[in-house]
């Protein structure tokens, strides 16, 4: 009688994903295959210059061109008074620029054409009229004196800071300093990344004049907040604004904000009255869309000789672009970035950051982590092993000694965060077991008298993931919960909606394997819909690792009141009191008399058709979750390479991963989670690379340069795991996305420098290109690249 | 990809294509492979008025060796043809190193050998595989065929001296004069990438003695180098450790690398030298094995 829960793809079920059956026939439905009656295209107009005042835009030449409809620049724009726009960090942006471009690639003009041919030649058209200006490409141009000022739009803005900001204790932190008998030091560059999404952003306005409706479709992790912020930027009711993306391909945290291409695209539908299409091409992306990273950390660590960790002090200049459109839904200046260092138990920490305007794209985006966090924690544990090298003692070793010990939970990190739960010693423990840590050390010593140069690199960090709660998290106030709705149709099938927006992560399949375990429904019999602000429940959207810990929550919180509300009918239909009933996975039942049951279907069926007297007929409900804080998953992860000598080149020669998200819904999914995010780490440590040359022109402005590992080069995962559950998720869920970004860069980047530590180099700052690693080989000293980098001869 | 407007035409024979690049008058562009040309479009470096997609053409698909060892490569011979050739390891070592290294599998299995050389981009490994074997590129124009040498066809940056109104035919590799040997090693950051420094050295055996020799250089000048004086310090001795430095040096100092992204001027340097050093010292090994 008893349902096996992983039959019916409940907890725990590894099943296919349902979403692969159209994804893999191509059946997938993305923002470009959607196509109007009477639709228009739209294309951006782009500075090549990254500062410059603009003397004068002539379109005359573009309007004259058979099949234009439309030439927008700022001056249209500002008559409308959308020449600007407000961001997500309280600053504000160029929709079109008006006085001057701040960026290369910012936008300049668009143009509304019958075709897309027809838009981009219309665009070649425009002349527009440059004076140069000299570019800041990187935070130490920003702050010297007499640096040319980015933003003079801005009334009260006399330099290029955008904000100081400290969190910590200072004091008790100076008095770890002094009492410590060794202080490591650590400087570094966390170089810019793309997310990089391989289907860019894009959009179809669409407004009808005969409704006053927008519907606005959308290649957007975050539908909700987009209506909120349109309603807010155009003025538009939000009753008549409809926002849908349909399938993603790819986000990454690049699709959370507000782009010029959409505010412009919106209004060219509303003056044309026809429905305008803009799809960005992959450099307009590269070049224009948010990024990640690109903060310069130096810090120090107070230790005693044993390694004990006493102290730590931090600063970061981080670099924000032209703009501040950081896209963070916290409080504090710099992210999350004071969430380094919590899964070691410190008694004082303090950290200063600085942040500055240059001539670079804005609007920092979370790439694949909570907001800084992958910084705070790479830079943890480059710390970490700097200062393990320079105590002489074993980087496991320094690791254990410092861990937060798994009976001292919950924990307050020294910048006040809450841990909750973990078993970091024993992760660590099976990822030096699987790696072979003591027979590669002695591999490495024997490889060493050939000339070989092996190195293995640790890395272990406990992330914050899945913001709210909404006490410190809000996107422009709205707080950061999410929600689901669950309706449960007669015959027992059931469809559910919530507020956040599958890009890849299996939403269609894991949700369905919450209510399965909820309410017994076999997983298939459930649909999930995502994305349609019109249908689906009000939700912040899916990024930094959210959607399981808290719209997953609230999948598994309405599933429950369904399942309470059943339970009075299944009273009903048993003729006995509720309280004399027991619940067993699909099945209400009497407790004296376990044979005697109703299934959920049973319940459902009487839902519409034999509800006891009193009740509201049906069976569907809401649910909002707030969390009460954030998860804390641990992940441990441990890179072996060789480096050639005559090269610098070095190859991966084992890679261990031991995660700890807590309860594993959908093993298989995390699991391609976790390797995608290894993936992801290897390229971000070995190739990618967003620089800038010394006039401000973007280097890795397409896939030639921007490096996507393949297959080819990508190394094989070995994935371990542990399962310590969240104590307040429902299901005691945590988040996991993110986890191998994040913590993953700082093992590949350890272990190259671990085979390199008898040259004294501390650090070779990201990506690790042969040229970098052989040139601190050889010449014995750091390599570490603020942009401009390398720039021609 | 929403290049300028542009005109498309298909010819059945290489006469016709001919006709076609006279009418073009320079503004014509022949489509091969299309994974140089059509990127330019798609960026809107190159806006040909007029394509003249030569891939319905028979009989241009063709590579092998002539019975005197003269290696001929068809104008729409693919690198995947090449790449998958069983024969060829044996008797083109230099291409058949060279072959898996281009691009990826998708890029290869459309473009072509002869489209690579005509296209001149300094980071483009055939050029310099070609020009280390001393082959040719002969061209057909309205007058008939010329042959020209690859290290005289590749002009410049982009460039090679091809007239407005003549066709890459074929490229050849001249017969040996002995025992041919070689390699190509590449520097990329990932498989797909252009090469940071690509080394071609290709060799002819009389016994021990080398009777031939050629160094190719990629993406380390303004175009494909040809490291004429390297070789020549290998010809007409064993290869013996002193000679192996000398050319590795010389071939460093005929390199004309930039400083950029992918590396310092002194690094790629020594990549050259340290290629060249590497591709010599195996060959030395596997003759030395044979003896
Ligand atoms: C992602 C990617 C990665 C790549 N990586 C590499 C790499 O690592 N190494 C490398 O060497 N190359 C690389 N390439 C380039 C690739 O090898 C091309 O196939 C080759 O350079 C051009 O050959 P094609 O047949 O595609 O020529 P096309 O693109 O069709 O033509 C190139 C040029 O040559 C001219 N042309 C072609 N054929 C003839 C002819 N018969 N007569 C006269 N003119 C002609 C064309 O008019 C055009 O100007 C890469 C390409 C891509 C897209």
């Amino acid at each position: 009688m008893t349902i096996d829960e992983i039959k019916i793809g409940g907890l725990g079920a590894s099943r296919s994903r349902v979403e692969d059956n159209r994804f893999v026939r191509g059946k997938g439905n993305y923002i470009d295959d959607i196509s109007l009656p009477g639709m228009l295209h739209m294309e951006i107009l782009r500075s090549p210059l990254a500062h410059a005042r603009i003397k004068s835009i002539d379109a005359s030449a573009a309007w004259a061109i058979p099949g234009v409809r439309l030439v927008l620049t700022g001056e249209l724009m500002a008559s409308r008074n959308l020449a600007w726009m407000p961001t997500l960090s309280y600053d504000t942006q160029a929709v079109l620029a008006t006085d001057k471009v701040r960026f290369q690639g910012q936008e300049v003009a668009c143009v509304v054409a019958d075709d897309p041919y027809i838009a981009k030649d219309a665009c070649e058209a425009i002349i527009v009229d440059y004076e140069p200006l000299a570019a800041i490409v990187n935070p130490t141009q920003a702050m010297a004196d007499g640096a040319p000022i980015i933003r003079d739009d801005k009334e009260n803005q006399h330099d290029n800071v955008i904000f100081d900001w400290e969190i910590g204790d200072k004091d008790g932190t100076d008095r770890a300093f002094a009492d410590a008998d060794v202080v490591s030091e650590l400087e570094l560059h966390y170089p810019r990344s793309h997310p990089s999404p391989i289907e860019t952003c894009g959009s179809i306005a669409d407004f009808d004049r005969s409704t006053s409706k927008l519907t606005l479709y959308m290649t957007s992790q975050a539908p909700h907040i987009i209506r909120a912020a349109v309603a807010m930027v155009a003025e538009l009711p939000e009753h008549m604004i409809r926002v849908v993306s349909p399938d993603l391909g790819g986000g990454f945290g690049n699709k959370v904000p507000i782009y010029p291409g959409y505010v412009v695209s919106i209004l060219a539908s509303i003056l044309l009255e026809r429905p305008v299409k803009w799809i960005e091409d992959k450099t307009g992306n590269l070049i224009s869309t948010g990024f990640g990273r690109d903060i310069y950390l130096r810090g120090q660590l107070a230790l005693r000789k044993d390694g004990k960790i006493l102290g730590v002090r931090m600063h970061a200049d981080s670099d924000h672009g032209a703009f501040f459109s950081d896209a963070q839904p916290s409080k504090f200046k710099i992210g999350l970035l004071h969430s380094a260092f919590a899964c070691y138990d410190i008694p004082a920490a303090h950290l200063t950051a600085r942040g500055v305007y240059t001539n670079k794209a804005p609007g920092g985006v979370a790439y694949r982590c909570s907001f800084r966090v992958t910084e705070a924690m790479f830079f943890q544990e480059r710390m970490v092993q700097a200062a393990a090298d320079d105590l002489g003692i074993d980087q496991a070793e320094i690791r254990r000694l410092n861990f937060v010990r798994d009976d001292d939970f919950p924990h307050r990190t020294p910048f006040g965060f809450l841990t909750d739960s973990g078993q970091y010693r024993k992760c660590l423990d099976i990822g030096l077991e699987a790696i072979g840590y003591e027979d590669f050390l002695k591999e490495k010593q024997e490889a060493k008298k050939n000339g070989r140069l092996l190195g293995i690199g640790i890395s272990t960090m406990t992330e914050p993931l899945g913001a709210g709660n909404s006490r410190e998290y809000d996107i422009l106030g709205i707080k950061m919960f999410d929600s689901a709705e669950l309706r449960v149709h007669m015959t027992g099938k059931a469809i559910l909606r919530t507020g956040a927006k599958s890009q890849g992560q299996g939403h269609e399949t894991t949700w369905a394997q919450i209510v399965a375990h909820e309410l017994g429904i076999p997983a298939e019999d459930i649909v999930v819909e995502e994305g349609d602000t019109d249908t689906a429940p009000f939700g912040m959207g899916t990024y930094a690792s959210r959607s399981t810990p808290v719209a997953g929550a609230a999948v598994s919180m309405v599933s429950r009141k369904i399942r309470a509300k059943a339970r009075k009918i299944a009273a009903h239909l048993l003729e006995v009191s509720e309280e004399d009933i027991d619940w067993e996975l699909g099945r209400f039942f009497v407790r004296s008399s376990p044979d005697t049951g109703v299934t959920i279907q049973e319940c459902a069926m009487a839902a519409y058709s034999n509800v006891p007297d009193g009740m509201e007929p049906g069976l569907e409900n809401n649910a909002y979750y707030d969390p009460p804080n954030l998860t804390w998953p641990f992940g441990c992860y441990i890179t072996t390479v060789e480096v050639d000598p005559e090269t610098g080149v070095w190859d991966v020669l084992k890679v261990v991963a031991v995660d700890d998200c807590g309860v594993r819904i959908n093993p298989m999914i995390v699991e391609g989670q976790i390797m995608g995010g290894l993936a992801e780490a290897y390229a971000i440590s070995s190739m990618q690379m967003i620089t800038f040359d010394e006039q401000g022109n973007c280097v890795g402005s397409n896939y030639m340069d921007y490096l996507l590992p393949t297959a080819w080069e990508t190394p094989g995962f070995e994935l371990h795991e542990v399962v310590t559950p969240c104590p307040h998720h429902p299901i005691g869920a945590k988040g996991v996305g993110e986890c191998a970004t994040v913590g993953g860069p700082a093992a590949f980047v350890n272990a190259v420098l671990d085979a390199l530590k008898d040259t004294g180099v501390r650090n070779i700052d990201m990506p690790l290109l042969p040229d970098r690693v052989y040139e601190a080989l050889t010449e014995h000293h750091d390599v570490s690249g603020a942009p401009p980098l390398r720039t021609g001869s | 990809m929403y290049p300028p407007r542009f005109k498309y035409e298909a010819p059945d024979t290489v006469e016709q294509a001919i006709e076609l690049l006279r009418q073009g008058q320079g503004e014509a562009k022949v489509l091969a492979g299309g994974q140089s040309l059509v990127p330019m479009m798609k960026l809107r470096f190159a806006a040909p008025e007029m394509l003249i997609d030569i891939n319905n053409i028979p009989g241009l698909a063709y590579h092998g060796a002539d019975p005197d060892g003269t290696y001929r490569i068809g104008a729409l011979c693919r690198h995947v043809d090449l790449e998958k050739a069983e024969d060829l390891a044996e008797q083109q070592p230099t291409m058949a190193a060279a072959a898996p290294l281009i691009a990826d599998p998708i890029v290869r299995t459309r473009g072509t050998l002869v489209g690579s050389v005509c296209h001149a981009d300094p980071q483009g490994d055939w050029a310099s595989v070609m020009s280390s074997l001393g082959g040719s590129i002969v061209a057909q124009g309205p007058n008939g065929r010329r042959s020209i040498l690859v290290a005289d066809f590749v002009a410049g940056p982009f460039q090679n001296v091809l007239r407005p109104d003549e066709l890459a035919i074929e490229a050849v590799v001249p017969a040996p004069v002995g025992t041919r040997a070689g390699s190509y090693l590449k520097l990329e950051r990932r498989v797909g990438d252009y090469a940071t420094v690509g080394v071609a050295v290709s060799l002819e055996f009389s016994g021990n003695e080398v009777a031939r020799a050629g160094i190719g250089l990629t993406s380390v000048g303004a175009s494909t180098i040809n490291a004429g004086e390297a070789a020549q310090e290998l010809v007409g001795d064993d290869l013996n450790a002193g000679a192996i430095e000398r050319a590795a040096d010389l071939a460093a100092q005929a390199s004309r690398p930039r400083t950029d992204h992918r590396g310092s001027e002194a690094y790629k340097r020594h990549i050259v030298a340290t290629f060249v050093t590497r591709i010599l010292s195996n060959l030395r090994l596997t003759i030395q094995e044979v003896a």
